[in-house]
């Protein structure tokens, strides 16, 4: 149906949104690879010199690395495990018939929009504090005593408030996944005598795995970047305790004027990042065909 | 999952999902109902629910003391502008891969997905420096242009999946009465792609509102938004509970009412058309 006429249009029309797109990719990730070859400090400009691959050799020995690496996988697989589970219970609970269905809905989706700045300072002051806390009311009111949770426990706090993030998320995708079934089918299987665990295991189960892979996949490019979140509560400490790689290299970059290792570092999230995307894209590619 | 519920079997989900929405919902009512309180109030212990004592006073010291007006222009500002000129960017290339598909349209879309994986660290040290040399670290223009990138693949995507659920035959019809491409546009697809657009505004408003890594380590004082704003919380002035409620109140409620009429497009949106 497209004539030359047309498709040469078409191509003028996609050309600003791939050109700025390539640009915003192309011309930052060139100069993070160079940088990365380079011993360069902002605190000592003019004094760059090549050195080759020492900054990966520092970034990836540092024991910084392994516990950012370590506190990353933590926080994304803990994130995705309450999420997801969560998330599909949830969604079977607010699948069923109930009163108030719209005004549940709503606020049980409402954590999604908070800003994470404000979501973590909220639970950071006025329910994890150990003095002022609702936590810790809480604690002291049942005759406990109050727990320091960013002192004690920091990453699994930030996988809490990232949970309380992202569960209305996996929620609201899953819900919808469900409202998509086929009722008929259930219905006939209940007719033929399937019990409602084999209804849920191999009609319910396998209907929604689909959605609760995009929402592991989309989680996870998020997960992998949390940053406001460490920055306002913990500063990633104590120690390396909170500190994920998006943070570390954050702090390397701007907190230590070291561009050269922030950049290594950067390349090294870019790689494990990919990683995840590959597998993203083949499942998203497929819907296309569809 | 079954459809026939009894009276009894629906009080109880009732009560049950009303207690789990609460539960989610808490954190914000409590956020909200401190904003009311005095600072002793916020802090004192038991803590009262509501039978404290209810003020407007910490809205008005947070705007009194920290300009809360202006970072919250900056906010709506950095939010619409980026949206806005990330759809006119769009529009046109959605428009063209959705109803003139090449043979590598598809390769040029998930291209454009993956450029969304790219973690921000990945690019923030470049970024950091082009901008402190072109003089726009913390400037409105600089995060427009910035979270605009960010949000045009979602951007193209949402259009692209809206735009093919237009059905092709009609304009194949305009086309065999002789319409050229502009009246195509004009007066066949603009109406037909007007609520795709709006959703998509809607959410890549709300996703650029609440963006906290851009805004954190691109702004200062100046071109600061409600994120970063909210951030100079995060030490001393933290303590002052009810201030802080106050500004994280007003910081969140925009985007709250916009997200709740954008629950269908998020979905869409936010999962690249993959579930709808």
């Amino acid at each position: 149906m497209a004539t030359t006429h047309s498709r040469s249009a078409a191509r003028l029309m996609i050309s600003p949104a791939v050109l700025l797109l390539l640009a915003w990719m192309i011309i930052p990730l060139a100069m993070t690879l160079y940088f990365s070859t380079l011993r360069y400090n902002l605190l000592m400009p003019g004094m760059e010199e090549f050195i080759g691959f020492d900054n990966y050799r520092y970034f990836l020995t540092d024991p910084a690395f392994y516990a950012a690496f370590q506190n990353t996988l933590l926080l994304v697989v803990g994130v995705l495990l309450i999420t997801v589970i969560g998330g599909v219970l949830l969604a079977l609970l607010l699948d069923q018939e109930f009163w108030g269905q719209g005004i549940v809905r709503i606020l049980a989706i409402a954590p999604f929009f908070v800003m994470p700045t404000v979501s973590a300072l909220v639970w950071k002051n006025m329910f994890m504090n150990p003095v002022n806390g609702l936590f810790a009311h809480i604690a002291k009111g049942l005759g406990l005593q109050p727990y320091d949770f960013l002192a004690h426990a920091p990453l699994f706090s930030i996988v809490l408030m990232v949970s309380w993030t992202w569960l209305p998320f996996a929620t609201l995708i899953l819900l919808t996944a469900l409202q998509s079934l086929d009722r008929e089918q259930i219905e006939a299987a209940e007719m033929d005598g399937a019990g409602a665990f084999s209804r849920f295991f191999y009609i319910v189960v396998p209907h929604l795995s689909r959605a609760a892979t995009v929402v592991v996949l989309i989680e996870t490019i998020f997960l992998l970047s949390v940053f406001a979140e460490i920055l306002v509560t913990t500063n990633g400490g104590p120690g390396y305790a909170s500190t994920n790689i998006t943070y570390l290299v954050y702090a390397q970059s701007l907190l230590q004027f070291d561009v050269g290792g922030g950049a290594a570092g950067g390349i090294v999230a870019v790689v494990l990042a990919n990683i995840v995307a590959i597998f993203l894209m083949r499942m998203i590619g497929k819907n296309l065909d569809a | 999952m079954a459809r026939s519920t009894t009276p009894r079997r629906k009080a109880m989900f009732t009560v049950f999902a009303w207690a789990v929405g609460l539960l989610l919902f808490f954190p914000i009512l409590w956020t909200v109902l401190t904003s009311f309180k005095t600072e002793a109030e916020a802090i004192a212990s038991p803590p009262s629910f509501l039978g404290f004592h209810w003020t407007f006073e910490n809205y008005v010291t947070v705007q009194e003391r920290s300009n809360y007006g202006r970072h919250f222009w900056n906010s709506v500002v950095i939010s619409v502008g980026s949206t806005v000129l990330g759809v006119l960017i769009a529009v046109p290339a959605a428009w063209a891969m959705a109803f003139v598909p090449g043979k590598r349209t598809r390769d040029v879309l998930m291209w454009m997905l993956s450029t969304k994986m790219l973690p921000p660290v990945g690019v923030l040290i470049p970024i950091y420096l082009i901008f402190r040399d072109l003089g726009l670290l913390d400037t409105k223009f600089g995060l427009v242009i910035v979270l605009m990138l960010i949000n045009l693949p979602i951007i193209v995507w949402m259009l692209y999946t809206y735009f093919k659920e237009i059905p092709g035959e009609i304009l194949e019809a305009c086309r065999m009465d002789g319409a050229g491409l502009r009246e195509e546009i004009i007066h066949v697809l603009t109406p037909m792609a007007v609520p795709g657009i709006a959703s998509t505004l809607l959410l890549n408003v709300i996703l650029a509102w609440n963006e906290a890594f851009w805004t954190l380590n691109l702004t200062a004082a100046k071109a600061a938004p409600l994120t970063a704003f909210i951030a100079s919380y995060s030490s001393p002035e933290g303590l002052f509970y009810a201030k802080l409620s106050a500004a994280s109140t007003m910081a969140i409620a925009p985007i709250m009412i916009l997200g709740w009429f954008s629950q269908k497009q998020l979905v869409r949106g936010l999962t690249f058309g993959a579930v709808k």
